[in-house]
């Protein structure tokens, strides 16, 4: 079986980031970049399977501007087998990726499709379960488990309040959640071999895909701040002033 | 102009979710449907025609709907679709999984987590971990939304005397299956609904040493939070997680305890009305947002807190 999975280019989530003073949107000048950490789960668990022997090869894509070979890069290095970009220097939208991805779909018939549950960028949350809707396939988002069988597989999903399992046929995409596994690093050795392996490289026109974005952004400002308040002596001093101050406790 | 509300449920009532967003709805104006989709779920439908508000339950009672599967769910949303301006949920796990699905289906975009509506096709969201709100147009013909669960004080449960209209099922797709659910059982409020929120951090350094945030929060009535730290860490299971990537809360009151404040734990809860910190190291972030901060040992603090209750 070939596992899909995604890595998209975003800003490195120990980043503190701007907001531009023209409220276009954030700095990302000089900025890290990184491979969007939800992204790094789906990797590993992809890579973990193929060393379990359920999977023979993983290929991992990214859309977006040329630089997104570095992410590829060490999604290689961790373990992915080939990759491929889809270039654009489009303002990308989850709808306009998951068309792309599609595309990718259809070209390489996998039979598991794994992604992050969301990018630390936009915090959509959207782009697997697009992708499973214009693919017509099952999904099994924000898993905390991947039982891989032939022809389905078993997945536990974080859900309000608990844990649920579910089954999907396969092929199906599944989105990463924190806890299904822990992310390796990426030794010199293998991210020397990572140079060697193939990275595709197609356009959305190559793929006959629109990736126009339909959301336009009017601006980005920095929340709201929120005043810091008083320090309190003592657990005594505090008790008081939830009671009679803020009138919280009773 | 028309919006679709789709309801959160568990088949008897409705949640209080769902009141959050029919706000959300009034405020983009025009008539307000909701739709009730479940097994057995007459017990919710009656409730929501009484959301005050209402004009309109849609009542897809099925076994397909039984457990919420987004493929089933989403493709009986695109068939009643038809005519609303808006598509709107609350983003909880649940909305999370099958709206993004229907937005798909329609050939529309999604907008995420909304926290404002500021016209029929202009919203606020967060976006970075809240480090940055962004105001967002969109262009196509039908908004499909999802609102942050804080982000609207709930409408009335009452008040609204709504007709129910059975609606069909359409084919089920049949390719996911439900097999269990292990959901812990609640002696405290749930974290989203609770009024005041205890959490622990790193600081708390081990999962037993959470038995003392339940005793001060048994005696307030409150829920128990923890920060991505102490998931990762392994102390607390996941579903306890406040933050960006976890619960979003704003309750009235939030203890935060051991917690140092890194900013993704601050964007879910720098909401709530009143916040105090109780850290050791005075140079906690955290002690920026705080209203009342304590500089003291939580091994200490916490019992003595706990006695004066």
């Amino acid at each position: 079986m070939k596992i899909l999975v995604t890595a998209k280019r975003v800003v490195d989530y120990n980043v503190n980031i701007r907001v531009l003073a023209d409220q276009s949107g954030v700095d990302l000048n000089n900025v890290k970049m990184s491979v969007n950490p939800f992204d790094e789960i789906a990797i590993e668990e992809a890579v973990r399977l193929k060393e379990a022997g359920k999977a023979e090869e993983v290929i991992v894509v990214s859309v977006g501007v040329s630089q997104c070979q570095e992410q590829l890069r060490t999604a290689l290095a961790l373990g992915a087998d080939r990759g491929i970009l889809v270039e654009t220097d489009e303002a990308l939208q989850p709808l306009g990726i998951a068309k792309a991805l599609k595309a990718v779909i259809d070209k390489e018939a996998p039979g598991l499709i794994i992604t992050g549950k969301q990018a630390i960028d936009g915090d959509n949350s959207q782009t697997g379960q697009m992708l499973a809707a214009l693919a017509g396939l099952a999904q099994a988002t924000f898993a905390s488990e991947i039982d891989l069988g032939e022809d389905s597989a078993t997945v536990t999903r974080e859900i309000d309040g608990g844990l649920e399992t579910i089954t999907v046929k396969l092929p199906a995409i599944v989105t990463t959640d924190l806890r299904l596994n822990e992310p390796r690093y990426a030794s010199l050795p293998n991210i020397m071999k990572a140079k060697k392996k193939p990275i595709d490289i197609f356009t959305p026109a190559d793929l006959g895909v629109d990736v126009s974005p339909r959301v336009k952004t009017l601006k980005v400002e920095p929340p709201a701040e929120r005043a810091a308040g008083i320090k309190v002596e003592s657990v005594e001093v505090l008790v008081d002033k939830l009671r009679n101050e803020a009138k919280v406790i009773s | 102009m028309s919006v679709l509300v789709i309801a959160e449920h568990d088949q008897n009532n409705i949640k209080v979710q769902t009141q959050v967003a029919v706000a959300a709805a009034k405020a983009i104006g025009g008539d307000i449907h909701i739709l009730v989709a479940g097994q057995n779920c007459q017990g919710a439908a009656d409730a929501a025609a009484k959301v005050e508000g209402v004009q309109k339950v849609l009542l897809a009672d099925h076994e397909n709907y039984g457990h919420a599967l987004a493929e089933e769910l989403s493709n009986l949303i695109v068939s009643v679709a038809e005519g609303y301006s808006h598509i709107l949920t609350v983003a909880t796990t649940s909305g999370k999984n099958y709206m993004p699905r229907v937005a798909a289906l329609l050939d529309v975009s999604q907008i995420s987590e909304i926290v404002s509506v500021e016209s029929e096709d202009t919203f606020k969201r967060p976006i970075y971990a809240g480090n940055a709100i962004a105001t967002v147009q969109s262009s196509d013909a039908v908004k499909v939304l999802t609102v942050r669960g804080t982000a609207y004080d709930p409408v009335s449960a009452e008040g609204g005397s709504a007709t129910i209209e059975a609606v069909d099922a359409p084919a089920a797709m049949g390719v996911s299956s439900w097999v269990r659910e292990d959901v812990v059982a609640l002696e405290r409020p749930e974290l989203t609904a609770a009024s005041i929120i205890v959490s622990g951090g790193r600081g708390m350094q081990n999962g037993e040493n959470f038995a003392m945030l339940e005793s001060v929060a048994d005696k307030l009535g409150a829920a128990i939070g923890a920060s991505r730290a102490a998931v990762d860490a392994g102390f607390v299971p996941n579903d306890m997680q406040v933050g960006q990537t976890g619960k979003i809360v704003a309750p009235d009151l939030y203890i935060a305890v051991g917690i140092s404040g890194a900013i993704q734990h601050l964007a879910g809860m720098k909401d709530s009305k009143v916040i105090v910190a109780i850290n050791k190291d005075e140079d906690a972030p955290i002690f920026q947002v705080a209203d009342y901060g304590l500089v003291a040992d939580l091994f200490k603090a916490v019992p003595e807190l706990d006695s004066m209750l």
